[in-house]
């Protein structure tokens, strides 16, 4: 069954000697380059214009932090866990007195580094964390000349306290929440 | 020795040599961006509005590059070739008319630098010895795929040359002169037409025959980046690759006057004789008509560049001796024949 009508049957004959001249065929050719003259030009100039990124689009971590500005990660580990790159690596610290307005449970990451070389934006460690706290976002990494530039400590990693420093990841939990299984904190 | 007359040229020489430089510069600069538009890109856009100080870039580039001569090389041959491909790119805008004379307070300002009544002939020597620059750099180099190249490029401009000439043999049977004023000032006027119409034919292997002597694509075999490295110039690094490269836009520069003034009328175009400018005014406006018609044709190499594959040795070869060559040579019979029967 024909689906389509753009395929064509290829009949392997031999030329006519006007066919043999080329100069129709190459005629043919330059009367279509040339209409390419006058196309829109398909290029986006990345860094001034910006493509949108599909909602599941999977880029550079964000660590986020509750709505009162504390840090969710609670350094359970299960994202370095689940991470089949083995590119994070976590130390965790214990939470001290005046330091409730910073980290929203008892016990916090101190060390939070992601080896964006390593990291192959697979986005487990979104799915294992039970915190809420680890998202891909749709930023791209920025690039550097150095290897030891790409691990990415919490300074980097963690989203700003402020309206403007955060990072909106709406649109992949829509993802979760679709998928039917809603990612929800499980301490509140 | 007339004083005059050695500072007209003088000044004409320069300002020649001062366009064909800029020119070819910004030939590199319309072949990206040409080669950007047709395949629906945008083409170098960073340095300057629209990139238009890209050529300056990449000048800038060559320059401070490290200068590399290869061990094996021949040093003294090897530094020759750029200069000779370079002196000859530049020695043919020589006997090329660019427009009509000024005129200053009585004083007559030509715009040939010389009126040679061979200058044909002078075209062709020089073009030929141009020939010699590829082949030295390419056999200087000591590499094997700079060789490949240079011999790909030597039989290819012997192959074509013959085409060539008897394509201008033909046309010389219509103008009844070497010189390129008479040939351009022999298209204009009453009852005359340019050549193109008159030798269809020639123009037409004329016009194959500059793509090959320009090592253009789809002739572009001396090079051939996908196959050969560079080519003949594989060996080559900074200015003096910078003068290969550079001497071939310059080439492409001047073939495309050659081909506007030997079969699309020169500096004259229909009509403008008619509108009785002063003479400074037609002098200027027919030097822009001749720009016109050179750009026009650096656009067309550009543009085939883009629309056909390059050749496959043997089809080169064969396009040449077998179809090119007879071809001609019955275009120089039917032409003499026609003028011997018919008049001119």
């Amino acid at each position: 069954m024909q689906l389509t009508n753009r395929s064509k049957v290829v009949v392997k004959r031999e030329l006519n000697w006007i066919e043999k001249l080329y100069l129709p065929a190459i005629l043919g050719g330059l009367s279509i380059t040339i209409k390419h003259l006058f196309k829109k030009a398909a290029t986006v100039k990345y860094p001034e214009q910006k493509r949108e990124f599909s909602a599941v689009y999977r880029g550079q971590h964000v660590l986020k932090r509750d709505e009162q500005g504390r840090e969710n990660c609670t350094a359970c580990g299960l994202c370095a866990v689940a991470c089949p790159a083995e590119a994070i690596s976590i130390e965790a610290a214990e939470r001290k007195k005046g330091e409730e307005h910073l980290y929203r449970e008892e016990k916090y990451a101190a060390k939070y580094e992601i080896n964006m070389l390593r990291c192959i934006y697979c986005g487990l460690c979104e799915d294992a964390c039970p915190k809420d706290a680890i998202y891909l976002s749709d930023r791209i990494v920025d690039p550097a000349y150095t290897r030891n530039n790409f691990v990415y400590g919490k300074d980097i990693l963690v989203e700003g306290m402020d309206a403007a420093g955060r990072i909106d990841v709406s649109k992949r939990k829509k993802i979760y929440q679709m998928e039917g299984t809603p990612k929800q904190p499980l301490l509140k | 020795m007339d004083w005059a007359l050695l500072l007209d040229k003088t000044i004409l020489i320069v300002i020649i040599f001062a366009v064909s430089l800029g020119i070819a510069a910004y030939s590199t600069y319309g072949e990206r961006k040409i080669a950007a538009f047709l395949q629906d890109r945008v083409g170098p856009d960073r340095a300057g509005p629209f990139g238009i100080l890209q050529p300056l870039a990449d000048g800038g580039k060559m320059f401070t590059k490290e200068e590399i001569i290869p061990n094996a090389s021949n040093k003294f041959l090897f530094i020759l070739a750029p200069c000779i491909f370079m002196m000859t790119a530049l020695m043919t805008s020589s006997i090329i008319p660019w427009g009509k004379s000024f005129n200053f307070g009585g004083h007559e300002f030509g715009l040939q630098v010389a009126d040679l009544n061979v200058g044909l002939l002078y075209l062709f020597a020089v073009v030929s010895i141009g020939g010699y620059g590829i082949m030295i750099g390419g056999w200087a180099s000591n590499n094997k795929f700079a060789l490949l190249g240079a011999l790909r490029a030597s039989s290819q401009m012997i192959s074509y040359e013959v085409a060539m000439g008897m394509s201008i043999i033909a046309l010389l049977l219509i103008s009844n002169s070497l010189s390129l004023r008479e040939i351009v000032d022999g298209q204009a006027g009453d009852g005359n037409m340019w050549n193109v119409v008159r030798q269809p034919v020639g123009f037409l292997i004329f016009l194959i025959c500059a793509f090959a002597e320009c090592n253009r694509a789809p002739f572009d075999l001396p090079e051939s980046e996908s196959e050969l490295i560079g080519g003949y110039h594989t060996e080559y690094s900074s200015m003096k690759l910078g003068l290969f490269l550079f001497a071939e836009y310059i080439n492409m520069f001047i073939s495309s006057a050659i081909i506007a003034s030997l079969y699309f009328g020169g500096y004259h175009f229909p009509g403008i004789d008619s509108l009785n400018l002063s003479q400074n005014l037609a002098a200027i406006v027919s030097v822009a008509v001749l720009f016109a018609k050179i750009l026009f044709f650096i656009f067309f190499f550009m543009w085939v560049r883009w629309t056909l594959p390059r050749f496959r040795y043997d089809q080169l070869m064969n396009l040449g001796w077998k179809v090119l060559i007879p071809l001609s040579i019955i275009n120089v019979l039917a032409t003499g024949g026609w003028i011997t029967f018919f008049g001119n």
